[in-house]
């Protein structure tokens, strides 16, 4: 029988070197997967992790692809650490976006509006706070899970995204696709950097990093949600307010996806679609446990898996691999990475079977 | 079964242990004789559970040998240990609270067999050792002296002729006490060993009639308790003097009244839980209160109600300091002046995975300027943390070691540091030395003594009778969710205590309502 063993020092190095050595377990398993699937193993991981950055414009949709994650990834975090489970970022991402829409939609800015894309933003980050206000007010109300309130609201969202868009708000010119009407121009985020579609989101998400790191690591409050996080009743014996901190990180984590999908709509993409994110919501609880919940590493593990949707859609176009090779890349990641941090905080033993 | 009482029941040679990190058993050596009580004592920590395990099957060895009557064996677990004959009375209980007393031994037996048979066996044994028991009584109506006997009676019906307490009296009443002495001398006279493990020396030399001593993983010695004085067995214990708490001359009386509980009460939706009744008390600047009681009688309803955890119905059943404060949450209590010791030490008192700094923030951050504008201030809160280690000699390397790294001792001697450093105005202990080697238990006792002398309201909530007897200036009972009225400790003696323990209140004659 194999049995784990507490180690009793786990070693900071190690606990460091972990999800590097997790990369290059899952490079190697790839090359591997790849080589059975009768493709030249180099020239796929090449296609996979070099071609997608291997330009300004690439580094700019990596970039752009992270940014929804981290956005996403640094609000669940803070949760996370005070042990509220917001599943549902995804959902709120949706409701930011169609906030933003709404107002962009509506208010049909004349030209040299500058100030509908600061509304918009602001609107993205109610509608997703509005969102997850539901499932604070749910579990400090009536002690339900957030865990499942956040998730059923996901599907509410994207369901309500899709009427919109098949109905009320569908681009009368569309030829019935359903979609909105493009925004006007000073609706659209403009390009940061000539040559990629990058905006200003980017920065907003590091400066965003930052200020997760700061809260977490240098304020009482901070202290406070990893209290609450590690040891429930010291924080109750402390004094700590945990509706208060509950509140706290529903809406933050609510706000920061929302401002993430109306970054989406009023970027790249200039209208409300049904496909304003590809999962990025709930891609970004995996994002935050690669980052083991801290903001810096957060800021790494968003990159790592923006470059993984890349590779997968360029290893797609350049050597037909399936499309579902991203999930799997991303499934062989988060799997090893766990191991080997089992590995570093535990030794495995061969135990005798008693009798 | 060889009824030759000159050789050993159960002889142990050479027995080591090592976990990761620590060497739990070194060499230890240990021969139990056919109707004797034998004592095994030492601190927290010393080994005493480690061994007791590997002799009942919980652990096994690393090297060393096992003789059982003489004969060679290995006991390879639990089951196979109570096939030999050893029985063990665990300190905490393993029963199910809405199953009867039959059903719950029931399912301790290897081979119950019919209930009506074994019904009448329970009776039988019940009998024998005066243990008073109704075996289809549902578990959660019993007393915990009770419960305990459920778990003897489990243990006889094996018919071991080796039985294993594991501190048996931490729960029980000085009467209760007597009583189990009474059945475990019986016990001892039909030529069954008694294995007992305690660090109270009283009971040891009241009822042993050999005592081995174990430090570090070692045995250290070994001596007839009757013929020990306390003081020296402690010390072979401790492994140097012990300093025994001294207290100051008695202050001036008719301070100020900084805590008084008006009526307070409490209720709940657990059909089980107890619910606080009409308790009044009150405590004065300078003076030291013990509240004594068995586990369970409501002092947790009474510390979560004083510490802010639980809201009290009404702002003015708690006043600290001339304030009502009932309504008031634990942050708000503390700005009052209110230090407050809790029972759990890693868990509630500290949070196990931080750092000594951040543990000193946990509960200091009102006082010392740690936190300003929002911001933590971590130096600061590393300078108490060593101020703190440097005061109250906790033994660690440093304030950035996590708390779960600390023995129970040093952990105690630093939460209650922590506590003492902020200058409470009143300070709340629960079970302040509650398996704390008596080393670290004299120094806590002397602090706690020093800050009541400085001028502090201490009230202490502990089943320790000994320790309220050394601290207290008055000491009241709980039981049933109620309190008796405080008596002087003076004009009392522990029987007199011990009674109340039981549920055996005077009328309430006092001064606490007179203050209010």
């Amino acid at each position: 029988m194999l049995r784990l063993e507490a180690r009793p020092h786990p070693s900071t190095a190690a606990l460091l070197l972990a999800p590097l050595l997790a990369v290059l377990l899952t490079l190697l398993a790839g090359a591997l997967l790849f080589a059975l699937l009768g493709f030249a193993p180099a020239a796929a991981l090449k296609a996979f992790f070099i071609t997608p950055v291997n330009s300004l414009y690439g580094l700019g949709e990596l970039a752009m692809k992270a940014t929804p994650l981290l956005l996403c990834a640094i609000g669940l975090a803070v949760g996370f650490r005070a042990n509220i489970w917001n599943i549902g970022a995804e959902g709120q991402l949706l409701m930011g976006a169609i906030a933003g829409s709404g107002v962009a939609l509506f208010l049909r800015p004349a030209d040299g509006a500058p100030w509908v894309l600061p509304a918009m933003f602001l609107a993205g980050a109610l509608g997703g706070m509005a969102w997850a206000a539901v499932p604070a007010f749910l579990k400090l109300r009536f002690n339900a899970s957030e865990i499942l309130t956040s998730l059923m609201l996901t599907y509410v969202a994207r369901l309500f995204l899709r009427w919109l868009v098949g109905g009320p708000w569908r681009d009368p010119d569309g030829y019935n696709f359903p979609q909105s009407p493009m925004f006007a121009p000073d609706a659209v985020i403009p390009p940061l950097l000539h040559g990629t579609r990058l905006g200003f989101g980017a920065l907003l998400a590091l400066a965003v990093t930052l200020g997760g790191w700061f809260l977490l690591s240098r304020t009482f409050l901070g202290f406070q949600i990893r209290v609450i996080g590690l040891t429930s009743a010291a924080a109750g014996y402390a004094g700590f307010d945990r509706g208060r901190v509950t509140w706290l990180s529903l809406l933050l984590s609510g706000a920061l996806a929302g401002i993430a999908g109306l970054n989406e709509v009023a970027g790249p993409i200039g209208q409300l679609t049904p496909f304003v994110s590809p999962g990025y919501g709930f891609t970004a609880i995996i994002v935050a446990f690669l980052g083991r919940l801290h903001p810096i590493g957060i800021l790494f593990a968003s990159l790592l898996v923006a470059l993984s949707y890349l590779g997968g859609e360029s290893a797609q176009i350049s050597l037909g691999l399936p499309l579902a090779a991203t999930d799997v890349f991303q499934g062989m990641l988060l799997f090893f990475l766990l191991a080997s941090e089992v590995l570093v905080r535990y030794r495995p033993r061969l135990a005798r079977t008693r009798g | 079964m060889p009824p030759d009482a000159s050789v050993p029941r159960l002889a142990l040679t050479g027995i080591s242990k090592s976990f990761p990190g620590c060497r739990a058993n070194d060499g230890v050596g240990l021969t139990l004789m056919p109707g004797e009580i034998h004592a095994l004592l030492g601190e927290n920590g010393a080994g005493k559970s480690t061994l007791v395990k590997i002799i009942y099957g919980v652990l096994q060895a690393d090297s060393g040998q096992m003789a059982w009557d003489g004969r060679p064996v290995s006991i390879a677990s639990p089951a196979a240990a109570r096939r030999l004959g050893i029985g063990m009375v665990f300190q905490h209980f393993s029963l199910f609270d809405s199953l009867s007393v039959a059903e719950n031994i029931a399912l301790g037996l290897d081979r119950p067999g019919p209930m009506k048979a074994l019904v009448r066996r329970i009776a039988a044994v019940s009998a024998r050792y005066g243990l008073a028991l109704d075996p289809d009584r549902p578990v959660h109506s019993l007393s915990v002296g009770e419960r305990q006997r459920v778990e003897i009676v489990r243990c006889l019906l094996g018919e071991p002729r080796l039985l294993i307490m594991d501190e048996p009296t931490s729960v029980l009443t000085p009467q209760e006490v007597d009583g189990l002495f009474a059945v475990l001398r019986q016990l001892a006279a039909e030529g069954r060993t008694i294995l007992y493990i305690s660090h109270k020396l009283d009971e040891i030399r009241a009822l042993c009639g050999r005592a081995t001593v174990m430090r570090a993983g070692r045995v250290v010695g070994s001596c007839d308790p009757a013929a020990t004085t306390s003081r020296a067995m402690a010390e072979m214990m401790i492994g140097t003097g012990l300093a025994v708490p001294r207290r100051g001359p008695q202050s001036a009386p008719a301070r100020d009244t900084v805590l008084e509980l008006h009526h307070l009460f409490t209720t709940s939706d657990d059909p089980f839980a107890v619910t606080l009744a009409d308790v009044a008390l009150s405590v004065r600047a300078g003076e030291i209160v013990g509240i004594a009681g068995v586990a369970g009688n409501g002092q947790a309803e009474l510390l979560s109600a004083l510490s802010g955890e639980a809201r009290s119905p009404d702002p003015g059943m708690i006043v600290i300091g001339g304030v009502a404060a009932g309504h008031l949450g634990p942050r708000a209590r503390r700005s009052l002046g209110l230090a407050f010791v809790p029972e759990e030490r890693l868990g509630r008192g500290a949070v196990p995975e931080m750092s000594l700094a951040d543990n000193a923030l946990l509960s200091g951050y009102g006082s010392g300027g740690m936190v300003r504008r929002g911001l933590v201030r971590f130096g600061r809160a590393r300078r108490y943390a060593e101020r703190v280690i440097q005061h109250f000699g906790v033994a660690t390397r440093g304030h950035a070691t996590p708390a779960r790294a600390l023995s129970g001792g040093n952990l105690q001697k630093f939460i209650i540091g922590r506590e003492i450093l902020q200058n409470p105005r009143l300070l709340i202990a629960a079970q302040p030395t509650w398996g704390v080697d008596a080393g670290a238990a004299a120094q806590i006792h002397q602090a706690l003594l020093d800050l009541a002398q400085g001028g502090t309201a201490l009230l202490i909530v502990s089943q320790d009778l000994d320790e309220l007897f050394t601290l207290s200036d008055r000491i009241a009972v709980m039981h049933g969710g109620r309190l008796s009225a405080t008596t002087p400790v003076d004009q009392t003696t522990v029987e007199q205590i011990g009674l109340r323990m039981g549920g055996i209140f005077e009328e309430r004659t006092e001064t606490d309502h007179a203050s209010s």
